[in-house]
């Protein structure tokens, strides 16, 4: 029997590919596990790549109680600092479990504007032992050397005063220089447990 | 050497790619509606495999007007009855130019509740032949022996009074218990038709 090399040529006429599961439009990158961690960092795999980068964040439970899950980017090739000037969005809904109190209001204590502070997911979160916050982040174009870089980010998590919180934010690192890395933290005491998987959008 | 031109006939036989990457995006269920139903269930294949599920909602059209479009997850027994607290969000406007506008909605949202949870605003989702519902629904870590179950939605509708409608709901669903179901529906009527998709995200 000869030997048929398939290539390139060949199959890019194709438009089914059989029985082949896992094809998507998202590229796992990495994940990031917190063990009573100060912060999360992800200082590889963020570069041209590609265009949109999604950040999933999965039970994130705080040592601490009443404290603020936050996120800054670093524009350095290594030894990253961060510290990346921005200008931010904040809105919530939130209802409590008594149902006593609901509300959706702009929260300008957890905005920025062109600040180099971390930016706020959510705030106020529990350190119950059933509490966590969960959501998701998209960060857009960060190697662009000619745009700042967007990003839209939104969370469920569980509030100290036991409501439920739904947090969005909006925003940019108002810069032009390359956005190369991430970090997340809590305002006040580690990351318990909980991770951070990076995406791609192909 | 001979050209061998390859087909949909041989690509379609393959089943591993060599050291193609794979996606992150796994398509787990769908469920195709085309004729009336009064429930789109998934009660398998949601475990530990992955940490964050998705469900799509792809025109999902009611059989009757003004009717909700809801969820509901399943916690250890056969019923979709979790315990939830929930927010709900819900910002519109008509075709008309008429009306727009926004608001938290105390009467889309859970307090400590097991009944349904809505996706898109009362008595509003449109059963005109050209209506429907579109959206998502994220479900995190519904394995977890240890924390809540949160999940994060947001919906699009062709409303009953020719409306654009756009609900925005998260919460948890109060349990330590693992979800192992998820249940839609209308509030009133079946589902006449539509798609929805049950996506699990890669972890490694």
């Amino acid at each position: 029997m000869s030997i048929i090399k398939l290539n390139n040529r060949a199959v890019k006429d194709a438009t089914a590919v059989g029985s082949i599961t896992g094809l998507g439009n998202l590229k796992f990158i990495s994940r990031s596990t917190a063990s009573s961690s100060s912060s999360l960092s992800i200082t590889s795999g963020i570069d041209s790549t590609y265009k949109e980068y999604i950040f999933f964040f999965n039970n994130i439970h705080p040592a601490t109680d009443n404290v603020v899950f936050s996120f800054n980017g670093s524009d350095d090739s290594s030894s990253h600092s961060y510290n990346i000037t921005k200008t931010t969005t904040f809105f919530d809904a939130y209802h409590s479990e008594s149902d006593s109190e609901t509300g959706l209001s702009y929260k300008s204590s957890y905005d920025l504007a062109q600040s180099t502070d971390y930016q706020p997911l959510t705030y106020q979160v529990s350190n119950d032992n059933d509490a966590c916050v969960s959501g998701f982040l998209h960060l857009f174009e960060p190697s662009s050397s000619v745009f700042v870089k967007n990003f839209i980010a939104r969370t469920s998590g569980n509030n100290e005063d036991n409501h439920a919180q739904d947090d969005s934010v909006g925003g940019y690192f108002n810069t032009t220089a390359p956005i190369t890395a991430l970090d997340f933290k809590f305002s006040s005491g580690n990351i318990d447990s909980g991770t951070v998987d990076m995406y791609g959008v192909l | 050497m001979a050209l061998v031109k390859y087909n949909n006939n041989s690509i379609s036989s393959v089943t591993a790619l060599g050291s193609l990457p794979a996606g992150g995006l796994n398509l787990i269920t769908t469920n195709t509606i085309t004729s009336g139903v009064s429930s789109s269930s998934f009660t398998s294949n949601i475990d530990s495999t992955y940490d964050t599920y998705l469900f799509k909602f792809i025109n999902i059209h009611g059989a009757t007007d003004g009717s909700e479009f809801t969820v509901n997850f399943r916690d250890g027994s056969s019923a979709f009855d979790a315990t939830k607290t929930t927010t709900a969000v819900y910002y519109y406007h008509s075709e008309n130019d008429s009306e727009a506008g926004g608001s938290y909605k105390t009467d889309g949202d859970l307090a400590q509740g097991t009944g349904y949870q809505r996706l898109m605003d009362g008595s509003t989702s449109g059963a005109d032949n050209d209506q429907s519902l579109c959206g998502d629904l994220f479900l995190f870590s519904p394995s977890s022996d240890t924390f809540v179950k949160h999940f994060i939605a947001k919906t699009n509708s062709a409303m009953s009074w020719d409306a654009t409608g756009n609900y925005f709901v998260a919460g948890y669903c109060n349990v330590t218990a693992a979800i192992d179901g998820v249940d839609f529906k209308f509030t009133s009527g079946d589902i006449e038709s539509g798609v929805i998709k049950m996506y699990g995200l890669s972890k490694s």
